[in-house]
């Protein structure tokens, strides 16, 4: 299906309308803070629209995956061509960028956080067209990274990510902010690298031949790099269950693991959290953790089935103990920011157990949490943020007795809370569900020791709630003022969709069953 | 003979606008005032129509002066960035403050960079080991002189006189290594040694012993680890615009160079260009030891800059440990290592240029190159900040800047190559770099300033300069075929 504005792909409108603000912003003039915030919320809220018709002509019925055919609002043209190097032969670098079942839902969790990002940075006061501007360009590369489907361009937009979010963090962040940034700097580096270097393998062990020419092209063609068919005979990735396909595969696991972020490799994630500012971390737990879970499944799963067959087993290990060790974490914190980081981390991990499994169900609950985490941190990360406005302390021990005083905020973040714990009727207890169920079914011993991690989340959970909301009401912290207008309109939508999928998950499933289904087969089957 | 002769100095038009600009300006040093420009402009002219002739070259390929000088389209390309460079270079120094005192002598100044100029073109097209020597050092001796050249200042005296003294070694040691090699081939021109060892291979050692010797020329001036020691001094000694030319166009004469004469000379000449050249000579494992040379220079260099607070000593090291990943397209030596070297180095003159104007526009203002002192200044000069951070992103090699062009094509040749641990070291070291190259970047932005908030005013002209620099290095990074293209074209060599 292909759908054009103004003779532009519609992808290309949904990816680079952020930039196109970015540009705006940049020539407003200082001053003139609102035209810059309205900007940016224009610019988000038509990629809203967009995910919005993007949803609603979406075909549940194709593949997609390995089938270029079968991928949806397909945009490729030829980016860099050289023809006849003498030695490589004929070098191609394309856009390319299409949607499918994978996708789907994570453009549309990207446009919305994005969108209810801007809402909350709305009191940002600091350099606000820095700000913005840096803002924009990282959503931008977010969206750009769900729906490429060429590698070069799809590292072009993971990396991008890094300087905007490096900046955003460093300057407008907490006391700790240069720490926090660098650290969340070096480690996605580290990955990006690991990332270039597999890249770079893949593209020099790949090579189609071209129908209309019958000349051998190297490409970065994700799609092709699925093919076993099309990698050169004694080449570097060539065959099967060989040692540097097991070493390409752990480099890009590595890369993922970070963004996910997997234990052992989760360190940058607290300290990027406490101190970046709210709507950051919103968008940091709400999307950028997603680009890992989905890396996995876009460029691991179907590019390596061999070795994704191999290494799944300790994939669900590193995911078991993400959900147990995130959990304790969190139980241990007394900073309210930093209880929902480690909380980010062992729900990641129920995301990492479910895709691990490799069944139907486990995907599909995988995939779907990630979409639930996304919504339901959003939610968490605005509450501790309103709250942190009006107290100025993050301190689970500070507060107490807020349900008197703040009843609408008390009722919104509750409900972000019961959904975070999986309450059935709120939608993280779906996708729990789902992913426990398909973990059970590839891996017992796993799936159950994961499942207490459940037990510690209520108690955190729980005791959590009775800390901030229940209880005396300390001095200080009288005449709290409750939620303002822009703050309940930035929730609403959250929980709208927390509660819809909770109670009526289909919309969602539907939409990518039929591409799940097919990549558990593809990779199950050996990627023939 | 004469038809000979005159066909070849046909040949020659670049190099003989070089010579003409160089007395020219000295003539007119003499006549014009002294505090004006004059001088530096007629340099700039001259070089723009050194540059108009190496462009009417282009297509060429052949060797002139019996066979002492080669225009193809390899040297061609490095004379474009030669020309280039010494280009930028003209506008950096008609901007500079520390030039400023230095005012009545400014012609000697421009009268040594074009002989510099004419050095590394020379260098970068010789196949004659004696025209080399000279080249060599025709470049090496403008440039000691121009180390010290605000010598009032002591550091920049003490600069000289440590470049003159390792200099002087090293050229040494290469002449010597150049007249044993001459010794046991009988030739001193790169082809006449080709077909020598060829015919017959003899005398391994002494072999080896010369092109170790040949190679530590080289390395001194490509500032190679492990000698590679004068180069912080010299570069924070130097004025800026001499230590960027020396870390930029230095460099890729010194490239160009090494490059010719280890594929012209030792090349077997049934055509090894897929697995190496380095079959000729027996002994040492040529590639593995550049390799190494290559992973210490990316190691210490990227180490080293991490605990540098001078702007210069910090692109210094950056500039050794670029010297590393450059010499890891020598390992390979395929054609797609050379091209691949080729466009790293057309990037790299833009975005290492862009790095060092920044500096020296800081400089001027507020009379500093501490890293320390710029805190704030993301607040006072925005855009000459903005400008810095993707000059030093670009130079780390992350997307969507030119410098990550040029690693992905270098990385890209070595792993096709299958050097796999030396091109993890290179991965490794550049996630090292990112940390001292943004350290600039978080000190720009991450203070507010300490005084009171007052913005700095730039030149117009500096602004435009900026952007002339800022430009190719954002868009080489998302439209880069030209470049491919131009790189691809220009790996043929006279002869091969």
């Amino acid at each position: 299906m292909e759908l054009q504005i103004l003779g532009i792909g519609i992808l290309t409108w949904l990816v680079f309308l952020p930039i196109v603000g970015m540009l705006v912003v940049l020539l407003l003039p200082d001053k003139n803070r609102n035209a810059i915030r309205w900007t940016a919320a224009i610019a988000t809220g038509a990629q809203v629209v967009i995910a919005g018709i993007i949803f609603a002509l979406f075909d549940r019925t194709q593949l997609g995956i390995n089938e270029a055919e079968s991928f949806q609002f397909v945009e490729q043209f030829s980016w860099i061509t050289v023809d006849a190097v003498p030695w490589v032969g004929r070098i191609e670098i394309s856009y390319f960028m299409g949607i499918d079942g994978l996708s789907i839902l994570m453009v549309i969790l990207t446009a919305l956080i994005g969108f209810i990002g801007v809402i909350s940075s709305w009191n940002i006061d600091k350099m606000v067209k820095g700000y913005f501007a840096l803002y924009l360009l990282l959503v931008t590369s977010m969206m750009g990274v769900f729906v490429s489907l060429d590698f070069f361009l799809f590292f072009i937009f993971w990396e991008a990510m890094l300087l905007p979010m490096y900046f955003l963090i460093g300057i407008w962040g907490g006391p700790r902010r240069e720490y926090a940034a660098i650290k969340f700097f070096l480690y996605t580096f580290v990955g990006g690298i690991l990332m270039l270097l597999t890249m770079l393998a893949l593209y020099f062990s790949v090579a189609y031949t071209d129908p209309a020419t019958g000349q051998s092209v190297h490409t970065f063609n994700i799609l092709h790099m699925m093919n076993p068919a099309n990698y050169i005979e004694g080449s570097l990735l060539a065959g099967i269950d060989t040692t540097w396909r097991y070493v390409a595969w752990m480099a890009l696991f590595i890369n993922f693991a970070i963004k996910i972020p997997l234990f052992p490799f989760h360190t940058w994630l607290p300290d990027a959290h406490v101190e970046a500012p709210t709507p950051i971390s919103v968008i940091l737990a709400g999307v950028l953790l997603k680009l890992g879970a989905y890396g996995i499944l876009r460029l691991n799963f179907p590019i390596f089935p061999d070795a994704t067959l191999y290494f799944v087993y300790f994939m669900a290990a590193l995911g078991m103990i993400s959900i147990i060790y995130g959990a304790l974490c969190a139980m241990a914190q007394d900073d309210f920011k930093k209880l929902i980081a480690y909380s980010s981390i062992s729900h990641m991990g129920i995301v990492v157990i479910g895709i691990a499994a490799l069944n139907t169900q486990g995907m599909v609950g995988g995939v779907l949490q990630m979409f639930n985490h996304g919504i339901i941190t959003a939610v968490l990360f605005l509450a501790v943020g309103v709250l942190y406005d009006r107290t100025h302390t993050r301190g689970l021990y500070d507060f107490g007795g807020i349900a008197n005083q703040m009843p609408k905020y008390t009722g919104i973040a509750m409900v972000g809370m019961f959904a975070a714990l999986g309450l059935p009727g709120l939608n993280g207890f779906v996708s729990e569900l789902f992913s426990f169920l398909g973990a059970f079914e590839a891996y017992k011993w796993i799936a159950i020791v994961s499942v207490t991690g459940i037990i510690i989340t209520a108690g955190y959970i729980l005791w959590t709630i009775q800390r901030i909301f229940l209880g005396e009401t300390p001095e200080k912290l009288h005449d709290l003022k409750d939620l303002t207008a822009r703050e309940i309109m930035m929730f609403v939508p959250l929980l709208i969709l927390i509660i819809l999928l909770g109670v009526y998950p289909s919309p969602a499933i539907e939409l990518m069953n039929t591409s799940l289904s097919h990549l558990v087969e593809f990779v199950t089957m050996g990627g023939s | 003979m004469i038809e000979q002769t005159l066909h070849s100095l046909s040949q020659f038009y670049p190099e003989i606008a070089i010579v003409l600009t160089l007395c020219v300006i000295i003539v007119a040093d003499l006549f014009t005032k002294k505090e004006s420009y004059t001088t530096g402009y007629i340099f700039l002219g001259g070089l723009v129509i050194t540059g108009i002739f190496v462009v009417m070259q282009s297509g060429q390929n052949e060797s002139v002066f019996y066979d002492m000088i080669a225009v193809d389209p390899f040297a061609i390309f490095f004379k474009v960035l030669l020309v280039l460079a010494g280009i930028f270079i003209v506008f950096f120094s008609l901007q500079s403050r520390e030039l400023k005192d230095y005012k009545s002598r400014i012609g000697e100044y421009y009268m040594l960079l074009s002989g510099m100029m004419l050095g590394m073109m020379l260098m970068v097209g010789t196949t004659n080991l004696l025209l080399m020597y000279l080249a060599f050092e025709l470049t090496s001796i403008s440039s000691y002189v121009l180390v010290g050249f605000t010598k009032k200042i002591h550091k920049s005296a003490e600069a000289s006189m440590k470049y003159i003294v390792y200099g002087a070694v090293s050229s040494g040691v290469m002449l010597y290594g150049i007249s044993l090699l001459i010794g046991i081939t009988g030739a001193t021109d790169m082809y006449g040694i080709n077909a020598a060892l060829v015919a017959e291979s003899g005398q391994p050692l002494i072999l080896n012993l010369s092109i170790l010797m040949i190679l530590v020329g080289l390395g001194f001036k490509a500032a190679v680890v492990p000698f590679h020691f004068w180069a912080p001094d010299v570069y924070e000694g130097a004025p800026i615009s001499i230590a960027a030319i020396l870390a930029v166009a230095s460099k890729t004469a010194a490239l160009g160079l090494m490059i010719r004469f280890f594929t012209v000379s030792f090349i077997d000449a049934d055509g090894l260009m897929q697995t190496g050249v380095w079959q000729v000579i027996e002994g040492i494992h040529w590639n593995v030891l550049l390799a190494g040379m290559a992973a210490l220079a990316m190691i210490i260099g990227n180490l080293t800059a991490l605990m540098q607070d001078n702007i210069k000593r910090m692109l210094a090291y950056s500039s050794i440990a670029h010297a590393g990943y450059l010499l890891m397209g020598l390992v390979i030596l395929s054609e797609e290592g050379i091209a691949s070297i080729m466009i790293y180095l057309f990037i790299y003159l833009f975005m290492n240029l862009g790095a060092f104007y920044v500096a020296m526009l800081f400089s001027n203002k507020l009379e500093t190159e501490s890293i320390e002192q710029y805190k704030g200044l993301g607040f006072r000069a925005p855009l000459e900040s903005v400008a810095m951070t993707i000059f030093l992103v670009s130079l780390t090699g992350l997307p969507p800047t030119g410098g990550f062009i040029a690693k992905l094509y270098l990385f890209g040749a070595v792993v096709n190559a299958g050097w796999i641990w030396l091109v993890a070291i290179a991965g490794i070291t550049t996630v090292i770099s990112l940390f001292y190259y943004i350290r600039v970047a978080r000190n720009l932005f991450f203070f507010k300033p300490a005084g009171k908030l007052m913005p700095i005013k730039f030149e117009l002209g500096s602004k435009i300069f900026l952007f002339v620099l800022l430009i190719p290095t954002l868009l080489l990074g998302i439209y880069f075929e030209p470049v491919l293209n131009f790189a691809k074209n220009s790996i043929q060599m006279f002869g091969m």
